[in-house]
């Protein structure tokens, strides 16, 4: 990796919640077009880290580069900042009140200040791509579970972010539901869009991320090609929490 | 029923509070009058139901910054909700006019209905702030991700979802208004409490005090109604087919 890229880099991230160091000092780089995944058991501080990298957390320690700019550093605007950088959340976080097409439209709308008619042309748009046009008059509460986060995705997209950060976005689903969302994040990923997804889905991971990092404890472990770290891991911690995973079946 | 109208003392209750004669005499006295309860409700209404946001936003603000507002709010809140309403009401009533400054209005109802406002804006400005923090911070969250100033996702994302939640005790707020319109009576004007308590001390019959009654009575249930049916209209169009209903 190119050290000049304008893509994402961490470096030597601490971030504490009272007493408990959640992250003890990470290092990440993430390069434009690359799709890297956090895998490591919960409590690892996968969410956390990528709440710090969208600034919806305030770091303790390092920094973090964005496109060349040190968006960590005090006085930066966060709103602007998260403008560009999107996040799909476990749990959907869907606005209950609005419509789909509503959900889709607030923040171009309001934060970039389309025009309505745009607006609605562009989420639309994506709504078809990712088959929920039909879905566009409806409240989230009356989606299946893997409708409302492909509708996140779509509302998170139609900021047209330059990063895309993923947080176990399949958790929350009902096994049969994964599958509709993991297509779309692949599809994602193939029209070249920089994600940072923490998953447990591990084939999924080593089927779609170009890198993988083994998170363990707020501590980067083990990163490397997915070839590599799902088949030779090195790291004892890395070896253990995969073969557990194994015996679970979920790989 | 039949009990109380069968026992002994019957009749005689019946002529003093439920006195045909009586009854229909304070009907030409006593709703003109009621007009001027309704009147203040609704004025005071709309300024409580700006005021309090204004107050439950500021206690709500982040960051050290704005510490001065959210301490002011809570003190807003703690003075008004502590102190009785009656006395408010005196203090202002009274107390203000007799300070004769220049530019400052006179009027009885005027000073009446601003303790009423006061008063009320301290209560609804807590049932506003319950709503608010029962908004899960993930709502807060996926807003902000998206961009949205803390402003603007109050506006679009928090309050909406607030508001819809404290509805039914916000009309207990505004019921308690409607009752305590008659408190402004204290510094003069007459509306309908007034009005029967004169139609009271000419005939000592107490039948306009249970038209009053009444006439508060008739002035919540469409109100109650109403909200109910703004509550179950929201659930239905938010959730698959009306949900348990």
């Amino acid at each position: 990796m190119n050290t000049a890229s304008p893509g994402l880099r961490i470096e030597d991230l601490h971030k504490s919640f009272g007493h408990h160091e959640v992250l003890k000092g990470i290092d990440l780089e993430l390069a434009p077009h690359e799709v890297v995944c956090l895998i490591g058991a919960s409590g690892s501080g996968k969410s956390t880290l990528l709440r710090c990298v969208n600034l919806l957390e305030p770091i303790d320690a390092g920094r973090i580069e964005f496109l060349g700019e040190e968006i960590s550093a005090p006085g930066v605007d966060g709103n602007r900042v998260r403008r560009t950088i999107g996040i799909v959340f476990q749990s959907f976080n869907l606005f209950p009140h609005m419509t789909v097409l509503r959900n889709v439209t607030l923040a171009p709308r309001n934060v970039l200040k389309v025009p309505a008619e745009q607006a609605e042309r562009e989420a639309e748009e994506l709504l078809r791509r990712f088959g929920l046009l039909e879905k566009k008059d409806e409240y989230p509460d009356r989606l299946s579970g893997g409708q409302q986060q492909r509708a996140a995705i779509v509302r998170a997209l139609a900021m047209k972010p330059n990063l895309m950060l993923l947080d176990e976005v399949t958790s929350a689903l009902d096994p049969e539901l994964v599958a509709e969302v993991l297509q779309v994040i692949r599809e994602l990923a193939e029209s070249g869009m920089t994600m940072l997804i923490a998953t447990h889905e591990m084939s999924f991971a080593r089927d779609i991320a170009n890198r993988v990092c083994f998170l363990d404890d707020g501590v980067l472990l083990e990163e490397g090609p997915p070839e590599e770290i799902f088949s030779a891991p090195k790291n004892p911690r890395t070896q253990q929490f995969l073969e557990r995973i194994i015996q679970a079946g979920r790989l | 029923m039949l009990v109380v109208s069968n026992s002994p003392g019957w009749p005689e209750v019946k002529r003093q509070f439920f006195n045909r004669e009586f009854f229909g005499d304070s009907l030409h006295t006593v709703p003109s009058a009621f007009l001027l309860n309704v009147k203040i409700f609704i004025v005071a209404e709309v300024f409580i139901l700006a005021l309090a946001l204004v107050i439950a936003v500021m206690r709500g603000l982040p960051g050290p910054v704005f510490f001065p507002l959210r301490a002011l709010a809570v003190v807003y809140a703690d003075l008004f909700r502590g102190v009785p309403t009656i006395l408010v009401i005196y203090l202002l009533g009274f107390g203000v006019p007799a300070l004769q400054l220049s530019g400052v209005p006179k009027g009885e109802l005027f000073w009446g209905t601003t303790a009423l406002v006061l008063v009320y804006s301290a209560y609804v400005s807590e049932v506003y702030r319950a709503g608010i923090e029962s908004v899960h911070p993930s709502q807060n969250a996926a807003a902000r991700s998206l961009g949205l100033s803390h402003a603007k996702t109050l506006r679009f994302v928090i309050l909406p979802q607030a508001v819809r939640r404290v509805i039914p005790p916000l009309l207990n707020d505004f019921i308690g208004l409607q009752k305590d319109t008659a408190l402004v009576a204290l510094l003069g004007p007459v509306e309908a409490f007034r009005q029967a308590q004169i139609d009271v001390a000419s005939d000592f019959n107490y039948t306009p005090y249970v038209v009053t009654a009444l006439l508060f009575i008739l002035l919540t249930i469409p109100l109650a109604r109403f909200t109910d049916w703004l509550v179950v209209r929201d659930r239905r169009r938010q959730l698959a087919l009306g949900g348990a209903r």
